[in-house]
């Protein structure tokens, strides 16, 4: 437990470093404010022109394909505002050798790499996604039970560990392979693929963005849990394949720090 | 004055310097052409969604119309788009430009090639998702033949409109070296009225009116629409005209946004 409080305070010192660093180049702030409004615009705006023309998609009626864009939001936001910055910079860093000065710390190495560097401004992200979140759920308000609330929360958690976890095995191929970083672009840009329920796509689509590109687990089953569409043995599956990953990440890390033989000097 | 001759040969030498760049770096090209790949497949399927939900088809437009106008337009998107507002601010900022400037030859021809160099090798890529998608999708094509006989003027005139549009704005990066909002901003409108989210007969009729007044619809989706047959020889012909009227106002629009702006420019760099 203290392991975990531990955790949690590193992670304060780092998110308060990262704000720091932002709060030197605060235009982008506002930089990044128009970016996240844009990239709503455009996903609010697509959804507008479809369901002008429909009124549910895959079973999906407006205010709930809403909630599932505010859940993408905040998966991404979260994926943009630690995960993909920190491991990008281990990527970098065993290239250039500098991850040695992260081993000699006393600290567990997977969770330096994995909050060593915080961008403050993706937080706009974040808030925009519970803000359309808010908004869609006040739509459906009729319907909102504890248990989805429940069910919500911990689906979200299974979703992020899931997607945490297949980042980290990817960025852990740095050990092995040089230019990880594109692998990592290229899950990034599969990720808008989530804006839309995964059940719509067909078949050899939807597997893949369950099982290759976990989208579907981070973003699709947490919105279901809010609309009442989850099933039991969906939840269950979220659980195991996330306790599956954390565990098998975390001993491909470990795998991959024994090889790892500095580069520096 | 150069001669005929003379750009020839310069644009040769500018061509083949990028053939091989290319061929160089196809894997960094590679992780564009998925994202290039997977947003018109999306799309797709979210509209062939919608065509079966609403009995079949929607605005006349059934499950095998959308996807051999979404290939098309895939196909169409890749051979006009130009990745110059992404570079365009690195190399003003890094003083990369103030050496093309010293070349006796604007800086956009070398664009010019480095992006038609592109779109070829990056055929080897794009040939291979169309034949997959063809094959998944079983697209329709009716094309009218005197159409398909206006496709290449079509994609041509199209490719220079876009070129041209994209380096005027990337220009903005001479006022300020924080363009990624204002091309965001770019993109987002580019997105809607060029037929990528939807059709133009899908999206509200204010939205169609704008669409038809502005450059975008006939840069991608007239093409398009060109090689699935909805739009037909007259109309293709008139389209080729809107086109031209864009060409000629974007080379304007370029001429004077590239005087005022290399009064801006101070070279950065080494």
């Amino acid at each position: 437990m203290s392991d975990l409080l531990d955790a949690a305070r590193l992670f304060g010192v780092y998110f308060r470093l990262g704000l720091l660093n932002e709060l030197a180049y605060r235009t982008n702030f506002w930089v990044q404010i128009v970016e996240t409004l844009v990239n709503l615009s455009i996903v609010l705006g697509a959804v507008a022109v479809v369901f002008a023309r429909t009124d549910t998609l895959g079973g999906w009626r407006p205010a709930e394909l809403v909630a599932l864009i505010g859940v993408y939001f905040i998966v991404l936001g979260m994926l943009n505002l630690v995960v993909s910055p920190s491991l990008s910079r281990f990527i970098e860093d065993v290239r250039t050798g500098a991850l040695d000065f992260t081993l000699t710390k006393p600290v567990d190495a997977q969770l330096l790499v994995s909050i060593a560097e915080i961008r403050a401004w993706k937080l706009v992200d974040l808030l925009a996604g519970f803000g359309v979140l808010g908004g869609a759920l006040l739509e459906l308000a009729t319907r909102i039970g504890a248990l989805q609330a429940l069910g919500f929360g911990v689906a979200l958690l299974a979703g992020g560990a899931i997607v945490y976890s297949f980042w980290l095995m990817l960025a852990t191929l740095a050990f092995w392979f040089i230019r990880v970083e594109n692998i990592l672009m290229i899950f990034l840009s599969m990720y808008t693929a989530g804006r839309w329920p995964v059940g719509i796509y067909p078949g050899w689509l939807r597997w893949l963005l369950t099982l290759v590109v976990p989208v579907a687990f981070a973003v699709t089953v947490p919105a279901e849990a809010l609309t009442g569409r989850m099933q039991a043995s969906e939840l269950a599956g979220a659980l195991g394949l996330a306790a599956a990953l954390l565990l098998g990440s975390r001993a491909f890390w470990k795998r991959g720090l024994r090889h790892y033989s500095g580069a520096s000097a | 004055m150069r001669s005929v001759r003379d750009w020839a040969s310069l644009y040769a030498a500018f061509f083949r310097i990028s053939l091989l760049a290319n061929l160089q770096y196809r894997a960094s090209g590679t992780i564009w052409m998925i994202g290039l790949v997977l947003e018109p497949l999306v799309f797709l399927v979210v509209w062939s969604t919608v065509a079966r939900s609403e009995g079949g088809s929607v605005a006349g437009l059934d499950p095998r119309d959308l996807a051999a106008y979404y290939i098309a337009l895939l196909v169409v998107n890749h051979l006009t788009f130009s990745w110059i507002m992404h570079t365009f601010e690195y190399r003003v900022r890094f003083g990369e430009l103030g050496f093309e400037l010293l070349r006796p030859i604007h800086p956009i021809h070398g664009d010019i090639c480095d992006n038609v160099a592109y779109k070829l090798v990056m055929l080897i890529v794009l040939l291979p998702a169309v034949a997959v998608l063809t094959w998944l999708f079983e697209p329709r094509f009716a094309p009218d033949p005197g159409a398909l006989a206006l496709l290449v003027p079509a994609l041509v005139l199209g490719l220079a409109v876009r070129l041209l549009l994209d380096w005027t704005l990337a220009l903005a990066a001479f006022w300020t070296t924080r363009v990624t909002a204002i091309n965001q901003t770019y993109f987002a409108i580019v997105l809607f009225l060029s037929g990528r989210v939807a059709p133009i007969a899908l999206l509200p009729g204010w939205l169609q009116d704008v669409a038809g007044a502005l450059p975008f619809y006939w840069t991608v989706a007239f093409p398009a629409e060109l090689a699935t047959g909805r739009v037909g020889f007259a109309a293709g012909l008139r389209g080729l005209a809107v086109q031209l009227v864009w060409v000629l106002a974007a080379l304007g629009l370029i001429s004077f946004g590239w005087r005022r702006s290399l009064r801006r420019f101070t070279a950065v760099g080494t």
